[in-house]
């Protein structure tokens, strides 16, 4: 049972529980990498500088990810694009 | 059969070269045979741990290259009757560890009858790092309750359980948990990620919680190996991770702050 005074004390500087939620969330990111084979940072790379050429993203807009279900893999490619598109920078500028 | 175990964190200074100098000579005090590898070529710190730093003659490197044999290295521990020290090379640099080389010193510590071969493998992920671990059968991952500590280590586990001979072969290191430098006080007041949280997020089996002690520099600045310091906190905790290496039921002690503030007891009366 906590007491009063962990109750109080704790609320105020409980750097340990922001240390270990930092650590859950970071862990599992890099887990989640480190499985993935070496091509898919390339990969990633260069759906970027495609997209590059027609939409005005960030490097951190893309996330490619390789999941292994039983005997199939998916390749799941996800791009966050800006709010709002600006004009495309090719094809059909004016 | 002799087993091969690996003391390994990824980060620096956490307490990989104190551990294997406790665990190598608690094993040895329980009578198994055991000879201790420093695997940091180039800083080598395991002899001065040892108190050896004064005998080595040949060194880890100089046995690979064939210029001394296995015996003509190998550094007796002046306390310990089954306890042998082979150090790292001051003046070479990791790329002298080859993987043929390193197994065959192995072998050949197996074949003289050494039950424990202890490799302290130095800080980082790099060859050395990689050639102290390759060969495991089982794994002290030493971490301190701190973020990049625990970080670090979680890496050296992805390392183990993909890159070694075992994974190689489809089988699995043996992973232990030894957490150091710990303060059950400042635990208690939320500064410090307590034990469950470390156990939590490397989802790896505690081996042993040796907290933060005095008695640990002492014994590094004589070179007398900490478990030697039977009256200290952390020699007795290093003891009792000796034992549950050695597969017995020891309970986990020191986790709790000793002495209560005036407020804790104040406050606690009913809890």
């Amino acid at each position: 049972m906590m007491s009063l005074f962990d109750y109080f004390s704790r609320k105020k500087n409980n750097t340990a529980s922001i240390a270990k939620e930092r650590l859950q969330v970071i862990v599992a990111h890099e887990r989640r990498q480190n499985k993935q084979p070496d091509y898919l940072a390339a990969l990633q790379k260069d759906i970027m500088e495609v997209i590059k050429k027609y939409v005005d993203i960030d490097i951190d807009s893309i996330e490619v990810q390789l999941d292994n279900h039983g005997n199939f893999s998916v390749l799941e490619l996800n791009v966050t694009l800006p709010d709002k598109l600006p004009a495309a920078k090719t094809g059909n500028s004016r | 059969m002799a087993k091969i175990i690996v003391v390994t964190s990824g980060k620096g200074g956490v307490g990989k070269t104190t551990t294997s100098s406790a665990i190598c000579t608690g094993l040895a005090l329980r009578g198994h045979k055991t000879a201790v590898i420093d695997f940091d070529i180039g800083l080598r710190n395991l002899d001065l741990i040892m108190n050896c730093e004064r005998r080595v003659v040949y060194d880890f490197v100089n046995v690979i290259n064939e210029e001394a044999t296995l015996k003509q290295a190998l550094i007796k521990d002046k306390r310990c009757e089954n306890l042998f020290i082979l150090p790292a090379s001051q003046t070479r640099d990791k790329d002298a560890l080859t993987k043929e080389g390193v197994e065959r010193v192995l072998n050949e510590l197996k074949d003289m009858g050494f039950e424990y071969i202890i490799c302290d493998s130095p800080a980082g992920i790099e060859h050395g790092a990689f050639m102290a671990l390759y060969f495991a059968d089982e794994a002290i991952v030493v971490a301190n309750p701190e973020v990049s500590s625990v970080r670090d280590s979680d890496r050296i586990l992805g390392i183990l359980q993909s890159k070694s001979r075992k994974a190689e072969q489809g089988e699995r290191v043996i992973e232990h948990l030894l957490i150091t430098r710990y303060d059950p006080h400042r635990v208690a007041r939320g500064e410090m990620l307590g034990v469950a949280d470390v156990e939590e997020i490397l989802a790896t089996k505690l081996l042993g919680v040796i907290p933060e002690c005095q008695s640990v520099l002492k014994a590094s600045n004589q070179g007398v190996p900490v478990i030697h310091d039977t009256e200290s906190k952390a020699g007795k905790a290093y003891a009792d991770a000796v034992a549950r290496l050695l597969g017995e039921q020891v309970e986990h002690r020191f986790l709790n702050p000793e002495h209560k503030s005036f407020f804790q007891r104040l406050f606690r009366r009913t809890a």
